[in-house]
């Protein structure tokens, strides 16, 4: 029950003008005009969107190594569970495994998305489609033990341009095959190839986005643009613009312990933040947080004018 | 019933009619005087979101009719673009003054938990409607922020049915069903004040002042 001190009886005091109608109206002008202004000013962050082709030509031994990881299995997205695959349950609230209970809803096999698909749409090339027959005859451990050379040789290559100098001992058919995927990415080849897998339009961007962040080209732009989760993420925005400031306190709670240092931190912070958000909007049913404004306050300086006219 | 006398409507119209000239005649819906204490700019504040909110729709409009990439391509485009974004900045922050405005006043006193928990209920969405808008700006902001977000979402399981990668569904969400439903709120919301009016005073405060005024005399 609420205490009486909270009570807010019917007012019986004197009553004041007011257009509501011509408020809102000078409201609208003010806003307008201000947003105007701010426009006119600062403008609006664009940063064009990265591509697989950029990637493959800027940083082509990254692709390189992604892609690789993609193919044995051993990268971020293969590894990731659902919605994408079965490969791991997924984060987990004590003993709820809420990431899994819907399964996989947008399932990517990294293996055949992201290098023997596209590599199959290489017209002309009978090379290559024999040592891609070559790689899926073999066994999985003769497979592992090529993009594990091929992995270890990528470590010591060096990339002049867009070419890329590798001495791929012991990598067998991936070493050509990856070779291949490189220049079908570098002529826009692979970004074309994984939007356009199932139809003709296409709105659907999560396999290239999860390929691309796999490798390291978003994340060195998300520094230099002070994105990372470490520099509070998605909350700022690109150049030196506010952002989604608002999403502060959701932030927050990924720069502290036990968060920062959870495998389950992004589980934790939503059903942290869940419970903060349904007890924000029950706050006029929680004693003691709906009493706080009458222990401190400060309705005392919005109210002045009405106590002090009261008061005399 | 006699001739010339019209027959008790007893219809789902009139009904609805009733109860709602009951609930906020016309003096409620678009009042010429206010309580005496309606006296600080903190109130401003609801009419500047309000305010905001049609100017981010407006240039929202615009820019959804000439198509996503559009902004990207003309100077025009951009600065619609630009006024949706500000309209948005400016939403937020003046949302949010006018939110601890309201639980520094204990907005929801005398019958009025409904009011707030609407426009508590609008807050958030309103993140929602935010959020899906940084996903389909179809640049190197939203690529970013898709590939952070898809993490949490996916956690709690929601990523299952609201794909952020997908930028189709998040467009979807961002033009038509998030504004709707905040729209929507918000006129649920004004009308909730109307209806109960602007919260009181607290009468303590009230009585505080007295025993100062006397103690003084």
């Amino acid at each position: 029950m609420a205490s009486p001190l909270d009570a807010a009886p019917a007012w019986r005091g004197p009553y004041r003008s007011y257009d509501i109608v011509k408020e809102v109206a000078i409201c609208i002008a003010v806003v307008a005009a201000l947003a105007t202004l701010l426009t006119i000013l600062f403008s609006s962050p664009d940063e064009r969107p990265s591509t697989i082709a950029q990637w493959a030509r800027v940083q082509p031994v990254d692709f390189l190594t992604t892609a690789t990881a993609e193919l044995d299995g051993s990268s971020d997205t293969a590894g990731y569970g659902p919605p994408y695959n079965h490969a791991a349950t997924g984060q987990v609230i004590g003993p709820v495994q809420l990431q899994s209970w819907l399964g996989v809803s947008h399932p990517i096999d990294t293996a055949a998305d992201y290098v023997l698909a596209p590599l199959a749409t290489i017209p002309n090339d009978p090379l290559l489609r024999a040592q891609i027959a070559r790689y899926l005859a073999a066994s999985p451990a003769q497979r592992r033990a090529w993009t594990d050379a091929y992995t270890t040789a990528l470590g010591r290559a060096t990339a002049h341009g867009t070419a890329v100098l590798v001495s791929p001992a012991g990598a067998g058919p991936v070493a050509p095959m990856m070779a291949s995927l490189l220049s079908l990415a570098q002529a826009g080849g692979l970004d074309g190839a994984l939007l356009t897998s199932r139809q003709f339009y296409q709105t659907d961007y999560t396999k290239p986005l999860l390929f691309m962040a796999d490798g390291s080209l978003l994340s060195d732009r998300a520094q230099a643009q002070h994105l990372l989760g470490e520099q509070w993420g998605m909350m700022n925005e690109t150049g030196s613009y506010p952002g989604q400031v608002w999403l502060w306190l959701y932030t927050f709670w990924y720069q502290i312990k036990p968060f920062s240092t959870s495998d389950n931190a992004d589980a934790l912070v939503w059903a942290l933040m869940m419970a903060l958000s349904l007890a924000f909007v029950c706050i006029p049913f929680i004693p003691g947080v709906r009493s706080i404004p009458r222990w401190i306050p400060l309705y005392r300086l919005i109210w002045r004018e009405h106590y002090r006219a009261q008061a005399s | 019933m006699s001739i010339g006398e019209a027959p008790r409507d007893r219809s789902w119209t009139a009904r609805l009619r009733t109860r709602a000239e009951h609930a906020l005649p016309p003096e409620k819906l678009l009042p010429d005087r206010q309580p005496a204490y309606v006296a600080s700019w903190i109130y401003v504040f609801g009419a500047l979101t309000i305010a905001a909110l049609v100017c981010l729709v407006a240039s929202g409009m615009v820019l959804g009719l000439k198509g996503p990439a559009w902004w990207h391509v003309t100077g025009i485009g951009r600065f619609f673009n630009g006024v949706h974004l500000w309209s948005v900045e400016i939403f937020f922050f003046t949302m949010v003054v006018h939110l601890w405005g309201k639980f520094w006043m204990g907005a929801w006193r005398g019958g009025r938990s409904l009011t707030w928990v609407a426009g508590a209920v609008t807050f958030l969405i309103s993140i929602a409607a935010a959020f899906t808008g940084y996903l389909s700006q179809q640049n190197f902001d939203a690529q970013w922020i898709s590939t952070q977000a898809k993490d949490g979402l996916n956690s709690v399981g929601i990523g299952a049915f609201f794909n952020v990668t997908n930028f189709g569904q998040m467009y979807t969400f961002h033009v038509i069903l998030l504004p709707v439903a905040v729209v929507l709120l918000t006129a649920w919301h004004v009308l909730l004040v109307r209806r109960n009016g602007v919260v009181p005073p607290y009468v303590r405060a009230l009585a505080d002042e007295r025993a100062v005024g006397e103690e003084r005399a």
